[in-house]
């Protein structure tokens, strides 16, 4: 195929790395947050997650056990352990007893803390320290040590994000959110888009100029026109502002022009004779509708229903606006958003909240995208 | 079973006129073929009878009842068109039961017919695959079937072979031809612009041209008869030759003078009013023979020669500027570039039109039609 389109091999070549560069820059960044939210909090503070799968390395400081903790052995006096307690396990390459100096001596080697005192800091952490003299006071022995870490991946910042940062709750929101607003629209877009295309009345093409009029209204010009509308209207039936059946209304309002647009221009484009040979069978305009034009406009449908959703999901205006920010209305957008401005140190949890709230996405394209591929008309007509 | 009368029937899009009133009578059996140049309405035509197009005015009559607002499916007719317009998403067997689900049929009913379509057909193995994976021919016949399936009153075909490739096309139009001698009680219409599934196919053809009939008769009746000018070169191939000539002589034989003063005895009957008169002289390629003698009609330099083997093409330059002389000759004649020949023809096959087109009635052969 490509030979037949007659492109040099430099040609064929210059585009495939054109393709390989777009698909890096836009996969690079997901990578990021799907490798740092499964990294352990600690070692994603101090190293980038581009070093998440070597040893990490870092200086911190500990303190040896006080007074307390010597033993007494041959007239000297020891004090001996391990720095990191209970911890895990780290290895350590060098040490020092100084902030100046935190990496002065190296592991294993017998540092001299003058006055006939010194300390030995093992790679595993086990340490000796001597004095001839009694050891005085609680507090003990101030100790810096750069220490490396094998790396480690844990699911528990998807935990904490889904369980206790309230995450969960909202994902279940954005769902609630985007489930209907997607499949709303469709519905009505689908019979709208087969009449616009294929019935014949009065004024269809005002209709059509119409809805192609409306679609060039910014959103934010409506919005405040509309949640009085439909403050107006909830008031009349006793209907509370914020409720999830006026987003499902304000997301298919705001989505249908686009719908009907783009289902009409595919659905008037599929063979006349198709529509002509069902009606000759007898088929009247629903049949040929549910029967005919909405199968074969599957990978239109399927196109509409990912723009659509993942506009819905990445929206955060129209939810501010028809939704209260109580934890049960709070979408996955407005909850990021929220803890931007709480947690915004901790990126463990942010990084988590954007994988969960980007993973849906990416579950609908790649279920779907495969219909954009495949030509459903193929064999109806000819050269099919 | 169905006989179909057209009355006046006339079809237009705001100013613009497609049909023209047309008259036409389709007897129950009969294989009509609509033939014309593109543009020339027939698919309109056909559409019109379908249903799918309303007629401006004029009455359309299937079987005695009048059906201008019918509704195609209520018509009794089924339909083929050029481009197969299978349901894609379908299998060969919902393909054809389709007309009779939406109808409520029974199962054991659908089954039957759908079946027998397909023995008729050959297409009994291929009932469980989607039009995609079937070639041109198969998807035509699925259409087909599809059509015969509905067991119409009047079969439509729109083109139904110009999608397939020569040979196929060749087969196809056999395949067609005996369906229509397995179905004789079924009316048949078809459309086409290839002159040669026109001759082969047609008990009548009608012969349109911008929208308004120029002649209705058997492929021999148009061949040999036409009625115009552009019957006379739309049917035959290659068309007929036409030349400029006057009458010098009427009466039941007429005599004409054509190219370079040559004057030819026709035998057909011209009035009296026809003196002097401006008159197209015709004959057709394969009419033409090399003459021996002094006795000819034409004579000119060859200036071109498409040798076909079986029969060659000979183009001769007789003095006229706009185009060459056809000849249809044997293959096996000698004829040289550049050389000097002479043409005759029988005098039975000559055809003279008036200024307007139309052409005069051949009095002998007219004999022989009636008797």
């Amino acid at each position: 195929m490509a030979n037949a389109r007659g492109k040099s091999f430099i040609g064929r070549f210059g585009v495939h790395i054109a393709v390989l560069v777009f698909v890096a820059v836009w996969t690079i960044p997901t990578l990021g947050i799907l490798i740092s939210s499964l990294r352990d909090k600690d070692q994603l503070i101090v190293s980038g997650w581009w070093t998440a799968l070597s040893t990490s390395s870092q200086t911190e400081a500990g303190r040896l056990p006080g007074a307390s903790a010597q033993v007494e052995k041959g007239g000297k006096f020891v004090i001996e352990g391990n720095i990191f307690g209970d911890g895990p396990a780290r290895n350590i390459s060098a040490f020092g007893t100084k902030a100046a100096a935190p990496t002065q001596h190296q592991a294993g080697e017998v540092a001299d803390l003058g006055e006939g005192v010194s300390l030995l800091l093992n790679a595993d952490g086990s340490f000796v320290m001597q004095s001839p003299k009694a050891f005085e006071g609680d507090r003990g022995q101030r100790v810096y040590y750069a220490s490396s870490a094998p790396p480690r991946f844990t699911t528990d910042n998807y935990r904490t994000v889904l369980f206790s940062e309230g995450i969960g709750r909202s994902f279940i929101n954005s769902l609630t959110v985007t489930i209907p607003a997607t499949i709303i629209p469709i519905l009505i877009a689908a019979y709208a888009a087969y009449a616009l295309a294929w019935m014949r009345f009065p004024g269809r093409a005002l209709l059509i100029a119409v809805i192609i009029g409306l679609l060039v209204v910014p959103l934010q010009m409506s919005l405040i026109p509309l949640l009085k509308l439909y403050n107006g209207v909830g008031l009349f039936f006793g209907v509370p502002a914020k409720t999830y059946l006026g987003i499902w209304l304000a997301h298919t309002g705001f989505g249908l022009p686009f719908a009907i647009y783009l289902l009409r221009s595919y659905i008037a484009g599929l063979p006349r004779e198709i529509m002509e040979s069902a009606r000759i069978d007898g088929a009247s305009d629903f049949e040929i509708f549910v029967k005919i034009v909405l199968p074969l406009s599957f990978p239109v449908l399927a196109s509409f229903a990912i723009f659509q959703f993942l506009w819905v999901w990445n929206d955060l205006l129209v939810a501010m606006v028809f939704l209260g920010s109580g934890s049960d209305q709070l979408v996955l957008t407005g909850k990021l958003n929220a803890l931007l401005g709480s947690r915004g140190g901790d990126w463990e949890i942010l990084t988590t909240s954007a994988f969960v709230t980007i993973i849906v996405p990416l579950i609908v394209f790649f279920s779907l995208q495969r219909y954009f591929v495949r030509g459903l008309l193929a064999g109806s007509v000819k050269g099919g | 079973m169905a006989d179909l009368t057209l009355r006046d029937v006339k079809k237009s899009y705001g100013n613009l006129h497609i049909l023209h009133g047309i008259d036409l009578d389709i007897k129950s059996g009969e294989f009509i073929v609509f033939v014309g140049p593109s543009g020339c309405g027939k698919s309109t035509l056909l559409r019109s009878i379908a249903g799918l197009e309303e007629i401006s005015s004029g009455t359309l009559e299937i079987a005695g009842e009048k059906v201008n607002d019918v509704p195609p499916s209520k018509r009794g007719i089924a339909m083929v068109f050029q481009s197969y317009a299978l349901y894609p998403h379908m299998t060969v067997y919902d393909n054809m039961a389709f007309g009779m689900k939406i109808a409520k049929e029974s199962k054991a009913e659908i089954d039957k017919r759908v079946r027998a379509a397909a023995e008729i057909l050959q297409l009994t193995k291929y009932l469980d695959r989607l039009p995609k994976a079937m070639s041109g021919g198969q998807r035509q016949r699925v259409a087909i079937g599809r059509a015969i399936v509905r067991n119409p009153k009047v079969f439509l075909f729109d083109e139904p072979l110009s999608n397939l490739d020569a040979a196929l096309r060749v087969a196809t139009r056999i395949e067609i031809a005996k369906l229509k001698e397995s179905m004789p009680n079924t009316t048949m219409i078809y459309v086409t612009h290839d002159q040669v599934e026109a001759m082969t196919l047609a008990d009548r053809i009608v012969v349109l041209k911008d929208g308004r009939i120029e002649q209705v008769g058997t492929p021999m009746e148009l061949y040999k008869h036409p009625g115009n000018l552009f019957v006379a070169q739309f049917i035959g191939s290659p068309a007929m030759n036409i030349v400029g000539g006057t009458i010098d002589r009427t009466g039941e034989t007429s005599l004409v003078s054509h190219v370079g003063g040559h004057k030819t005895s026709v035998p057909v009957a011209t009035p009296a009013e026809a003196q002097g008169k401006t008159v197209s002289f015709g004959v057709r390629p394969e009419d033409l023979y090399v003459a021996t003698g002094d006795d000819y009609l034409f004579e000119g330099l060859v200036d071109y020669v498409e040798q076909l083997g079986e029969v060659q093409l000979v183009y001769v330059d007789i003095g006229r500027a706009d185009q060459p002389l056809v000849a249809k000759l044997p293959g096996n004649v000698e004829v040289k570039r550049g050389a000097k020949i002479r043409l005759a023809a029988s005098p039975d096959e000559l055809h003279i039109f008036d200024s307007d087109g139309h052409s005069f009635a051949r009095r002998r052969l007219n004999a022989a039609a009636a008797a």
